[in-house]
């Protein structure tokens, strides 16, 4: 089988970008990912976007951004998969690789959020949930990880205390990445004293409305040879997997385990070959503080119920056993949501490359988790140094 | 928030989102909303299911920063209410002072206005959950 290495990357920085349309960003993270690539064209564009059609009342974002970057008559789409749609199109991107059609693919993620009212942001973020049955009644996205977090508290007798570590170590690690939108450290008492958008969440356990866009280049070891990209800069893609769950979060079988996170990092794990000790660093999905500690459980980082219990054990540092969120996470770097999943990949490509700005010591192994919905669909992918 | 267009997309679920109606499949599985097809077991032989709408509220928030046409309303709680009959169902909770809200807390359905839009646009009813009356 072929093997799928990356071998370029490029970002903007996450952000109120008021001078910066969707085409900007994106077109600015693609070219900036070719150029380190050093290739000018490439074979096909996936393009992970959430919601660019009620933001910014644009579709058709493969035309778009191929045609604007000059990339010529490529084939070129877009990949929505909600909040996970820059894992689904990385993922997408890969496929392509493997599957011997295209050589050398680029995949660009990008959400441009600030243009639209807070309040028709919370809407249109709410059309990752069910329409019919969850929005239609009020609930935000918030809200309904509100839902989890209080049960979860409840369940395992956690604080709001115990789950605010783990914004508290986000935002230390995103202090130190440029391309954060907070790039301030923060302590257990800001994230207390921030006032309740749906309690017991409050606004410092949530991520912020942003935008930004992240792009990487992704090829085979034999074209990245003939191409003359230095083998620093590969990055192989050695598993990786996605599933879905119940889109409406009153039918889960069981509200406290992702799933679909499971399912996908067994699969992922055994495609690399690795188990969750293997891993150097985890870049997971913290869109809410207490995602964070389902994740860590669904991944087998954690047993089920002791995601939080890691934070309060200062397990979670870089320089730990179980590093996460290394360049800020979602909470602190930002989250443009369908841009995040190639954030992940792009910041996992980076400290597998010895090139992060918080860098884990020897970093060979490493995984991105990105959630859609409220656990409805996710990635989960694994990157090794070559 | 633009005027739905659509009446037929709210009055399609009137029977559910009025009366509680969900699934019942050939092996005994009940499930809310109705669907075509047995979310546990697969079964292709589903009938209406109409629910007690007795149930305990499993867990709970206060909606403080709504999604665009809810504004008017905030805050306002909302719950996953378990039903006495097994499955999760999401509502508002009404007629109820926040601080009484608590895991556990026993309810019951009401027919509620979930939402109006503009002066000449339609109003939505829907089932909301209350605290029991003694």
């Amino acid at each position: 089988m072929r093997k799928a290495v990356i071998i370029g990357a490029g970002m903007t920085p996450v952000g109120e970008h008021w001078k910066l349309s969707l085409r900007d960003l994106a077109v600015e993270a693609l070219l900036k990912a070719m150029e380190d690539a050093g290739v000018d064209k490439v074979d096909s564009l996936y393009v992970g976007n959430m919601v660019s059609g009620p933001f910014v009342e644009q579709e058709n974002l493969g035309a778009l951004i191929a045609d604007w970057a000059g990339l010529g008559n490529i084939p070129a789409v877009k990949i929505e998969a909600a909040c996970a749609s820059g894992g689904a199109a990385v993922q997408e991107g890969v496929k392509a690789v493997l599957s011997g059609l295209e050589d050398v693919v680029a995949v660009v993620g990008v959400e441009k959020m600030t243009d639209a009212w807070p309040s028709d942001a919370t809407r249109y973020l709410a059309y990752a949930a069910d329409a019919e049955w969850e929005l239609f009644h009020g609930a935000s996205f918030v809200a309904l990880n509100a839902l989890i977090m209080r049960h979860y508290m409840k369940t395992y007798g956690y604080t709001e205390e115990d789950l605010a570590l783990f914004a508290v170590n986000a935002h230390a690690n995103g202090a130190k990445n440029p391309y954060a939108m907070f790039k301030r450290p923060i302590k257990v008492e800001t994230v207390l004293k921030s006032p309740y958008i749906a309690d017991p969440l409050k606004l410092f356990d949530a991520s912020p409305v942003c935008d930004g866009a992240a792009a990487v280049i992704i090829t085979t070891p034999e074209k990245a040879e003939e191409l003359g990209v230095p083998k620093e800069k590969w990055v192989e893609v050695a598993g990786m997997a996605r599933a879905i769950d119940t889109i409406n979060l009153a039918n889960r079988e069981d509200l406290l385990t992702l799933k679909a996170a499971k399912i996908a990092a067994e699969k992922a794990y055994k495609m690399a070959g690795v188990e969750p000790k293997d891993i150097d660093f985890f870049e997971v999905h913290d869109a809410f503080t207490v995602m964070a500690a389902l994740s860590l459980e669904a991944l087998g980082v954690a047993k089920k119920g002791e995601g939080a219990k890691l934070a309060r054990e200062g397990q979670i540092a870089i320089d730990a056993d179980y590093p996460i969120q290394t360049m800020g996470g979602l909470k602190a770097r930002g989250h443009p949501v369908g841009a995040t999943g190639v954030y992940q990949t792009l910041e996992a490509v980076l400290q597998l490359r010895g090139e992060a700005p918080n860098q884990v010591p020897d970093a060979e192994v490493g995984l991105t988790q990105n959630i859609g919905g409220t656990g409805s669909n996710i990635t989960v992918s694994i990157f090794r140094r070559v | 928030m633009a005027r739905p267009m659509q009446v037929s997309r709210y009055w399609r679920h009137f029977r559910e989102k009025y009366r509680l109606i969900g699934g019942k499949c050939e092996n005994g599985h009940v499930f809310f909303p109705h669907r075509g097809v047995c979310p546990v077991c697969g079964s292709k032989n589903v009938e209406e299911y109409e629910f007690s709408g007795r149930g305990k509220v499993l867990t709970w928030t206060i909606v403080r920063n709504p999604p665009s046409g809810f504004e008017y309303y905030k805050p306002y709680p909302l719950a996953l209410v378990q039903l006495e009959e097994g499955p999760v169902v999401l509502a508002q909770l009404t007629d109820v002072d926040p601080e009484e809200i608590h895991e556990g807390m026993e309810v019951e359905v009401v027919t509620r206005k979930v939402r109006e839009f503009e002066e000449d646009g339609i109003i939505l009813y829907a089932y909301k959950f209350r605290p029991v009356l003694k």
